[in-house]
């Protein structure tokens, strides 16, 4: 049986209030109503959440691998950045 | 149908179980206010409180220092915009919030209403007004509305920096010459005051506050923070040389915390009512920067536009 009609849906869970929604996985579905039942029965079986989103996949927009260095380089050359670059004197407990 | 009274019952019980709210959840109207109240004028004091630090980028006395200045000022930035956003799951519009503030309906913190005149005032600002600021977004990582929570949580990981940079540039100061010493402890005599008073009113003066402990927005009362945020200074300024910018400071034993000095509640209203030192030069300039960029915004609305008509050709 062809799939070709259906779209295909990204899962995110909230597995408790206060926490974010965190992706689970994907399915196949004809509407987000639909998609938002799937994901009901396929990833949340076992009281994994409290909210579920759907979001049709071709509707995300993502970066590149090849493009990383400009997005998400972990910027080596800016430590001071981090707290740890900072060296306290010793008698200053918790900062 | 759910009648109102169940709803409220609902909601009061999450809150007890110490759920978060998240949006989309029915909550009473006057949570919803005092929390966008609240937010916005966090979101605010992040992006008004660029403007004492700014003031000092172009004069700092290392490329170091420069760096560490522009990438604080620039996490401040980025502060004020996950605020905006997590108050905009309210229900409220960005552009509200920012008419709010330019008209003076909205607060921000009291404290970006001083100036900074001395390179020390920047490390006293990283030190003080920051290490206030961490205190009182500690205890509101467990705010009961999720994203502000959430954004506090990051928040706070981000800030992890700005304080110590802050006691660094002191400390360079406190152990550097006479002249340099001076500097350091003029400044912590001038920000000491006003970053106690960044805990807001007296418990029993607070407007806003029962309500607000109530539903759990708030989790410690100012009081009690100030409280917190005095007894893990002392020792620090203790480290650094300086004198106590408060003769009434001195441990007591018995209550397990420093006792210090009444502040000056004259002053505390009198910066909040809009006559500090800044407030005129700090709206204004927000005001100038904000219509200066107006061109930006023209430019973005009219990409949007020709991006929805290609998307409506495309269909």
């Amino acid at each position: 049986m062809s799939q070709e009609k259906l779209a295909t849906y990204e899962v995110f869970v909230r597995s408790a209030r206060g926490l974010d929604h965190i992706h689970v996985g994907s399915l196949h579905a004809e509407s987000p109503e639909h998609a938002l039942m799937y994901a009901r029965d396929v990833y949340t079986r076992r009281s994994e959440g409290v909210s579920i989103w759907v979001v049709e996949q071709s509707n995300i927009t993502a970066s590149n691998e090849t493009d990383l260095d400009s997005f998400v380089a972990p910027m080596e050359d800016k430590d001071y950045r981090h707290a740890t670059h900072y060296v306290l004197p010793d008698d200053v407990k918790n900062m | 149908m759910t009648t109102e009274a169940e709803h409220l019952a609902e909601f009061e019980a999450k809150i007890a179980a110490e759920q978060k709210i998240e949006p989309g959840d029915w909550m009473p109207e006057a949570y919803r206010k005092n929390l966008i109240r609240q937010m916005a004028q966090h979101a605010h004091s992040e992006v008004i409180g660029m403007q004492p630090e700014g003031n000092w980028i172009s004069r700092a006395p290392t490329l170091r220092r420069k760096l560490i200045l522009l990438a604080k000022v620039q996490d401040e930035c980025g502060h004020g915009l996950y605020l905006y956003s997590a108050t905009e799951t309210l229900g409220v519009e960005r552009s509200q919030l920012i008419e709010d503030l330019q008209n003076g309906t909205a607060k921000y913190a009291s404290i970006f209403n001083y100036p900074t005149l001395s390179w020390a005032d920047i490390g006293a600002v990283g030190w003080l007004v920051d290490g206030a600021a961490i205190v009182n977004q500690i205890s509101l990582q467990r705010t009961s509305y999720g994203p502000y929570s959430r954004a506090m949580v990051r928040i706070c990981k981000e800030e992890s920096f700005h304080q110590r940079q802050g006691y660094e540039i002191m400390y360079a100061l406190a152990k550097g010459t006479p002249e340099q010493k001076a500097m350091a402890q003029d400044a912590l005599n001038r920000f000491w005051w006003p970053s106690l008073m960044m805990f807001g009113p007296k418990d029993g003066d607070s407007a806003h506050s029962s309500k607000s402990m109530a539903w759990k927005i708030k989790r410690q009362s100012n009081d009690e923070l100030r409280q917190k945020f005095i007894d893990q200074t002392v020792p620090q300024i203790e480290v650094l040389g300086l004198d106590y910018p408060d003769p009434e400071i001195r441990w007591n034993e018995a209550r397990g915390h420093y006792d210090s000095g009444e502040l000056d509640w004259d002053e505390f209203y009198r910066v909040i009512k809009g006559n500090g030192p800044c407030n005129y030069q700090r709206i204004k300039h927000h005001k100038a920067a904000h219509d200066e960029g107006e061109w930006v915004r023209e430019a973005v609305r009219s990409y949007r536009k020709k991006y929805l008509t290609s998307q409506d050709e495309a269909a």
